[in-house]
């Protein structure tokens, strides 16, 4: 018996069916004809990847002379796990009850959440699954929580309006959900709104996050906001967050 | 012959229900107009362009109307007491306006009976454009024939309508029937319909007469070369609905998204306004023989589809009723549904195959719009083809008519041209593949499937009695539809809304509804 090789977490490599194997599949257009010339074409550019052995097992011509490949190949580079530093939302996620226990211990009124998917993106998806009543997969929205008292004001919410009713209802934080992300038109729009609350001088008195599946905690923090939530984010996650920074930054 | 064992009497008593709701609206309908229905009446009289700021034209002469007073006159009567007045023609008189030198309401009053003339004689000549663009699809149907149904539907999204149209091609030579062109976001809520040809639009690409038109163009060439004719949708909604509509007619599109009930819910425009756009933009679709398609998927996207499955059909119902009104026959009625069901729920499958049936069996006729699932799409493209399948297998098993077909990459991007081959070729395949089996199999007595189809259409045939007594505008008001409340006076664009005086008159309805079609 040969025993499997131990993996050296400072080169980590994909892994197919063999420890270190690199095993990578792809699936991608090139727009050439196809014929031997493209699937030569398509073992190239793999190469070029930093694929060893590619291998192009399928091809398909897409009518107007481009060609679908699904190509495999053994990936040459490595990473070093031991170095990798992510930032996170640094709070541990608290249950929908943890979280209603914790207002009525810490915060001891209701706790005012104004949301909205803003600019002129009209996918409430995500902001519906973070704030209604039904919340998603199993996980109930903030609609449904003891001691907040949640507005989603639904899709295409210019950001003044966002402010407005953030003013008007003494909001204690504002999520705001961008799923339309095409050629990176959230980027200024998110921007504007921390402007607009930096200029009406209330930045400091709102926990303000973002979510949306190309949003993560990293770019949140770049933009200036408190905290971002990616794809595979719940209620409580945003719930757990908004209620301790409440707690940590003494908005109680 | 019924698979579902479904009690006619319900049937019956909720398309009663439906009717009468739809003909309180209606009452409403008749008494108003709009600022859309204005400027579409005005792109009907043949005004199109811009001014030198880049204002549509139909916008100028409307604005105009409206400032001086007359928009409860409407715009036929306002342009033709300016014909009469000139000599000139509409888009002559229209330019005059965006110059400074006509003001249209403060011309000489010309005699009323002159005024109906001239607007008549022009308008029946748009009208006989309309039928030839119809007698043009009927030909090619006729000729180079069409795919079998269920229509294979893509969209195409890239906000550069020369970029639209490779891909539109790509996807009509690897076997799409329907060709949607997602317009750019936020288009449904501009109050003017843009000009010219476009390149710049996130999400989509802007629908505009000319991009129409070149999408157009580049179907019918593909459609030629493939041997099937290639459909052309596009979105009859929003501030704009009967604009598209007139430029959909006028361009020969196939198809169009277009109902108020979403706008109201989805996009969050005032309820009156939209109402009575839809009137006209139906009347328009029902002529130039377009197919609509109804939103009543999107209520599964807020709501739950096992909870919410009786709303959708209550809306079927309605928006069935609001068709006929406009004169729109069963066959063009795209009606909508979705296969959106949790993928976690035990026998969800069954569930959606008796809701598709149950469609199929209430509106025998029409060619329903079946969406594929978009929110239980994960990100895990594995999966979200699988569950594209079981979306595919059941529309075949019930005899759908447009199968928008749902891509893998949903909920990570806009499709790209292979996310679209991979899906085509799901489809044809199960289509093909099982393409009797609804004729094979019957439903066991009393099982799951027909006790689920009976449960919603009784509660559906509850929620219409209930909305007959109480009227549409407070249903929605009380957000039983989508779970989202709207209320009469909210939303965007009921300040284009306006009450028509005596004199008003739109020759388009008239020619549109009656006599020849």
């Amino acid at each position: 018996m040969v025993e499997t090789q131990k993996v050296d977490l400072t080169h980590v490599k994909p892994y197919g069916d063999t420890m270190n194997d690199g095993m990578v599949q792809l699936g991608f257009t090139l727009p050439v004809p196809a014929g031997d010339e493209a699937v030569e074409a398509a073992r190239q550019l793999a190469r070029k990847m930093g694929f060893d052995e590619p291998a192009v097992v399928y091809h398909k011509d897409l009518g107007i002379g481009y060609t679908y490949f699904v190509v495999y190949g053994k990936t040459t580079h490595t990473v070093d796990f031991t170095k990798i530093e992510v930032p996170k939302v640094d709070v541990d996620v608290l249950s929908k009850e943890e979280v209603e226990a914790y207002i009525k211990d810490n915060i001891k009124r209701k706790v005012v959440i104004v949301g909205a998917c803003t600019g002129t993106d009209a996918h409430t998806v995500g902001i519906d699954a973070i704030m209604n009543m039904k919340g998603y997969a199993g996980h109930y929205g903030l609609e449904r929580y003891e001691g907040v008292e949640a507005y989603n004001l639904g899709s295409q919410v210019p950001n003044e309006e966002l402010v407005a009713k953030a003013i008007e209802l003494n909001a204690d934080a504002i999520l705001v959900s961008q799923v339309v992300t095409q050629k990176d038109v959230h980027i200024p729009n998110l921007t504007q709104l921390v402007e607009l609350l930096e200029a009406e001088g209330i930045r400091d008195k709102v926990v303000l996050t973002c979510g949306g599946p190309r949003i993560n905690h990293e770019l949140a923090k770049e933009l200036g906001y408190d905290a971002g939530f990616g794809t595979g984010s719940y209620a409580e996650d945003v719930a757990t967050f908004v209620v301790t920074e409440i707690v940590n930054r003494g908005l109680v | 012959m019924s698979k579902l064992n479904l009690d006619q009497k319900l049937i019956d008593s909720s398309r009663n229900a439906a009717k009468t709701i739809a003909e309180e609206v209606q009452k409403f309908i008749d008494g108003h107009t709009t600022t859309t229905t204005e400027r579409t009446i005005t792109r009907l009289l043949g005004v199109d362009g811009v001014d030198e700021i880049d204002k549509p034209l139909p916008n100028v002469v409307v604005d105009n109307i409206k400032e001086g007073g007359g928009l409860e006159r409407g715009a036929a009567y306002w342009i033709g007491n300016a014909v009469v007045n000139t000599g000139l023609t509409p888009q002559e008189i229209a330019e005059k306006i965006a110059t400074g030198e006509i003001d249209i309401t403060r011309l000489p009053v010309a005699e009323e009976g002159k005024i109906r003339e001239t607007i008549y004689e022009m308008a029946e000549k748009t009208v006989e454009k309309i039928k030839v663009n119809r007698k043009k699809r009927e030909e090619y149907l006729n000729t180079i024939g069409e795919g079998e149904k269920p229509y294979l539907y893509v969209i195409v999204a890239t906000g550069n309508i020369y970029e639209d149209i490779i891909q539109a091609q790509a996807a009509a030579r690897q076997g799409a029937d329907v060709i949607a062109v997602i317009r750019t976001t936020g288009q449904s809520l501009l109050d003017y319909v843009p000009y010219g040809p476009t390149t710049e639009g996130f999400g989509g690409t802007y629908a505009t007469q000319e991009n129409f038109k070149l999408m157009r163009r580049a179907l019918d060439e593909v459609g030629e070369e493939v041997g099937r004719y290639i459909r052309l949708t596009n979105y009859c909604s929003g501030l704009c609905m009967p604009e598209i509509a007139a430029m959909g007619a006028m361009e020969r599109l196939d198809m169009m998204l277009n109902d108020a009930l979403y706008g109201i819910l989805f996009r969050d425009i005032n309820m009156q306004r939209t109402l009575v756009d839809q009137y006209f933009s139906r009347v328009i679709n029902g002529f130039a023989g377009i197919i609509i398609n109804t939103g009543e998927d999107n209520y599964l996207t807020t709501d739950d589809a096992v909870e919410a499955a009786h709303t959708v059909l209550a809306s079927q119902f309605i928006n069935e009723q609001f068709a006929l009104k406009a004169g729109i026959p069963e066959e063009q009625m795209g009606l909508g549904h979705a296969f959106e069901m949790d993928p976690d729920v035990e026998d969800g499958f069954l569930l959606e195959l008796s809701q598709a049936q149950m469609a199929r069996e209430i509106f025998p006729k029409a060619p329903l719009k079946y969406m594929p699932p978009t929110k239980f799409m994960t990100g895990n493209i594995f999966k979200g083809h699988i569950q594209n399948a079981m979306f595919n297998m059941v529309s075949i098993m019930t005899n759908q008519g447009i199968q928008l077909l749902g891509m893998l990459t949903e909920a990570i991007h806009t499709p790209h041209l292979h996310d679209r081959y991979l899906s085509i070729e799901n489809a044809k395949y199960i289509f093909s593949n099982a393409r009797s089996l609804g004729d094979e199999i019957e439903f066991k007595e009393g099982g799951i499937i027909q006790s689920r189809a009976q449960e919603v259409l009784k509660n559906a045939e509850s929620l219409l009695t209930q909305i007959e007594k109480e009227g549409l505008f407070q249903t929605i008001e009380q957000g039983k539809f989508g779970g989202v409340k709207r209320s009469r006076t909210g939303g965007k664009g009921l300040d284009g809304v306006a009450k028509k005086d005596s004199g008003y008159f739109n020759p388009f309805i008239e020619l549109m509804l009656g006599g020849d079609r």
